[in-house]
């Protein structure tokens, strides 16, 4: 083989070596590090993921709202009209929120309730998350607020 | 009636678009010089006609003419005029028209300063932007008019989102197309390139100041981007990993190894093949990064709509451009390669690793984004990828990239010894070690991962800062002034620094960074890495177009107070849409943070958050480096002796065929 030519097989087996640990390096982190969108119609009839975090999301149920005095800890009911499972979470709640508003809360099940790290509530009153419009939709259940489209 | 003259001139405008996609492009085939000269005429018709119904509905917005339909959605009488006018690009059609508009301004520019391309790659060039525009005015005129009257005309409009309300925001979104669009300008370079059969190095030099300008561009959208974010969504956060922060990054990335790519195209005639199709490709995530925003298929803060017809328009808008661009590239894009001999140790294969890293973080960046609405289509499930994956990922593929970046200036072209380069580095590796220990004294908690981020930020500033000074010592030798430096090199120092700051910037506040969501009542204070903050209550306050409470919060230090923040919680009148208004005390080394969640209780006390964020400010100021590193390589003398060089050559040419 001529110098050239082995050059350009080093360079192209070089190039395949680092593409392909690339992509099992991503499909590896991508399957390990997805969190998956469930409705609480799933989480009543127990069809709750194993291990990871996943998400959940629904319209807030009115006056279910209730806060500590002294802390920052909450609970709350999500539902999409076929389930409702309650949310439990410490902290500061998005701009957004409140009862009625359409949310994606992420955490765990224990126990019953669904410990949530972060709640999310989109930046427009109008706006209601995909997933959360679908689960409404899947549960029959009319939206409270439309929907972004029109 | 103005308004109607607006849509007239934006049809008109798709008309002459059309005709400037077509005509010039058969004058190039046809050797028919009145046809290519065509070009620059269309280009600066379009340009006219696209400004001027860009100012009708600029105009509609300052008159508060609601009986427009996307005037009364985003504006309102009590929006100051300074928010009136950025409202024009607050939405979606408006924003599109921007977008449109700033592509017509890097036409003209290119049709300006482009005398001395020859004529039928002029025209061609053109042309394919005049494609682009096609594409793009079509999109307006048939799925989003800015100019649709509403009947009866509503009396007052409804608000501009409160978010966008917001000296950041009003140049982000410019600063943003104008690097999104500026990519198209290499791209039409590249797709007249290869309907030539050869790209010229003295074109190649000639695309690359207009590259630089447009990389510069979206270095500081993503910065303004991420600034306003910081500040604005009361998070305290500066990238999200958010679908459309990515749409912006990914051209970034693309960009980035584009910029590198074209310099060795340009100085050794190599890689032409590979630069094509990087330019290609970086256009090609611009307009995905246009699909995702607009299509409303992500999630995300800022999908403003999700009208399917609009997502299927770019789409297929989408399919078509790049499409065509990449079944053009396998047709043609064998006849570019040249053969050049280059050693394995060069700064070409130097360049050129860096390059396959940069597209690699890229592919991870899509990989991250896509996946979900892949498996969504697939109807598997619902899923979301978030920070963890990008963590996992990004920094292995970073990893090469930064050991690679203080190398590549000091290696020659085609062969050189890496003894030798060994040898220069040494000092680098000292300043790397000094700037490291500096930063890590500054730690107060352990984190191997802060470590990692400052050592790798320490290397490339240590790195950058060793070649200056090196450059700066030969320049001497030789009797040089200091200004002797290329600005070329000048630019890559700049923006090399800047990585290593942003690099240092991330490490310590991903690594060092407090947060802390605390229940106050009125002279309740808590304390932060030895700063006290101490909560004085809330009042009431008013704005031009909302009402807020405004806490009030004093920092103490060694019990000096050392800054008095408010931050509020608005209320904006015409939406009934709540704001947190963060407060930030700013410093060059830290910045406190306070951010107001929500009243509790009856004893006046609120919800409220308070960061202690170290060095977060060096993130933009390493962004602002990289800016203006593009903006000064973009000014190199080479660039414009090489345009003399080509017109002389040109006027020789003629004068012979004459």
């Amino acid at each position: 083989m001529n110098p050239k030519r082995k050059r350009r097989l080093l360079l192209v087996g070089l190039l395949l070596l680092g593409v392909s640990a690339a992509v099992a390096l991503t499909l590896t982190a991508l399957k390990e590090n997805v969190s998956l969108f469930i409705t609480p119609a799933d989480i009543a009839a127990g069809r709750i993921p194993q291990g990871n975090q996943f998400r959940v999301g629904g319209i807030v149920v009115a006056n279910s709202v209730k806060r500590d005095s002294d802390s920052l800890h909450i609970q709350f009911d999500v539902t999409d009209g076929a389930g409702t499972v309650r949310v439990d979470y410490t902290g500061i709640l998005p701009d957004l929120f409140r009862e009625g508003q359409g949310i994606v809360a992420q955490g765990s099940i224990e126990n019953g309730i669904f410990k949530a790290n972060e709640v999310l509530a989109k930046h427009d009153e109008k706006y209601m998350p995909p997933e959360v419009a679908e689960a409404l939709k899947r549960a029959n259940t009319p939206a409270p607020h439309p929907t972004g489209a029109q | 009636m103005f308004p109607e003259l607006g849509q007239w001139s934006l049809i008109l405008s798709l008309l002459v678009a059309v005709s400037l996609a077509i005509v010039p492009l058969l004058g190039s085939y046809l050797r028919l010089e009145g046809w290519m000269r065509f070009a620059d005429r269309a280009t600066r018709v379009q340009f006219a006609l696209v400004l001027l119904s860009f100012v009708i509905l600029t105009l509609a917005f300052l008159q508060k003419d609601f009986s427009v339909a996307y005037v009364a959605q985003n504006s309102n009488t009590a929006l100051p005029w300074y928010y009136r006018i950025s409202a024009v690009w607050g939405a979606h059609e408006g924003s599109l028209l921007l977008w449109v508009l700033i592509l017509c301004g890097w036409s003209i520019a290119v049709s300006l300063k482009g005398h001395e391309l020859p004529l039928a790659f002029r025209a061609r060039v053109l042309a394919i932007m005049g494609w682009v525009s096609t594409g793009f005015l079509a999109f307006i005129t048939f799925t989003s008019n800015p100019f649709l009257r509403l009947f009866p005309a509503p009396a007052e409009g409804r608000d501009l989102n409160p978010l966008l309300q917001d000296p950041g925001l009003v140049i982000h979104p410019p600063m943003l197309y104008m690097g999104y669009v500026g990519f198209s300008v290499a791209f039409a370079f590249a797709v007249a390139g290869l309907l030539d059969g050869k790209l010229d190095s003295r074109w190649v030099r000639w695309a690359r100041p207009w590259t630089n300008l447009a990389w510069a561009a979206l270095t500081g959208g993503i910065v303004l981007g991420s600034w306003w974010a910081y500040y604005e969504l009361g998070w305290g956060g500066w990238w999200f990993w958010d679908p459309v922060e990515n749409a912006s990054f990914m051209p970034w990335l693309a960009g980035t190894a584009l910029l590198h790519s074209l310099a060795v195209t340009e100085k050794r005639k190599l890689f032409t093949s590979w630069t094509v199709l990087l330019a290609i490709i970086t256009f090609s995530l611009s307009l995905l990064g246009t699909f995702l925003v607009r299509s409303g298929v992500l999630t995300s803060v800022h999908a403003f709509t999700s009208d399917p017809s609009r997502g299927l328009f770019i789409l297929i808008f989408l399919a078509v451009m790049a499409g065509g661009a990449l079944t053009l590239y396998a047709w043609r894009a064998p006849r570019l390669v040249v053969q050049q001999p280059f050693g394995l140790f060069s700064r070409e294969v130097l360049i050129l690793a860096g390059n396959i890293f940069l597209v690699l973080a890229m592919v991870v960046v899509l990989a991250g984004t896509l996946y979900p609405l892949v498996i969504d289509l697939l109807g598997a499930s619902k899923i979301s990828v978030g920070p963890p994956y990008f963590h996992t990922v990004f920094p292995l593929v970073l990893t090469p990239l930064v050991l690679l970046m203080p190398m590549g200036p000091f290696t020659r072209w085609k062969q050189d010894e890496p003894r030798r380069v060994v040898k220069l580095i040494w000092p680098g590796v000292l300043l790397t070690v000094v700037v490291l220990a500096v930063f890590a004294l500054q730690m107060h908690q352990w984190s191997a991962y802060g470590l990692l981020a400052a050592a790798a930020g320490s290397w490339v500033l240590g790195g950058t800062l060793n070649y200056f000074w090196q450059r700066q010592r030969k320049a001497r030798e030789r009797v040089l002034g200091v200004g002797q430096m290329p600005s070329g090199v000048v630019g890559m120092i700049l923006a090399h620094a800047g990585v290593g700051v942003f690099l240092l910037g991330v490490a310590m506040t991903e690594s060092q960074s407090i947060e802390k969501d605390v229940r106050m009542a009125p002279g309740e204070q808590v304390e932060l890495v030895g700063y006290q903050f101490r909560f004085l209550g809330a009042q009431h306050a008013e704005g031009p177009n909302y009402q807020a409470e405004q806490g009030t919060v004093e920092i103490l230090k060694n019990d000096q107070v050392i800054a008095t923040l408010h931050p509020q919680k608005r209320m904006y009148v015409a939406g009934g849409k709540p704001m947190t208004e963060a407060a930030i005390d700013a410093g060059f080394s830290r910045d406190l943070y306070v951010a107001m969640g929500e009243a509790l209780g009856t004893d006046g006390a609120w919800a409220i958050r308070v960061y202690y964020k170290p060095y977060i400010r060096w993130i933009w100021l390493g962004g602002i480096f990289m800016l203006l590193g593009g903006i000064v390589a973009a000014t190199d003398r080479r660039f414009r002796l090489a345009e003399q060089a080509v017109a002389l050559r040109e006027q020789k040419l003629a004068l012979q065929e004459g």
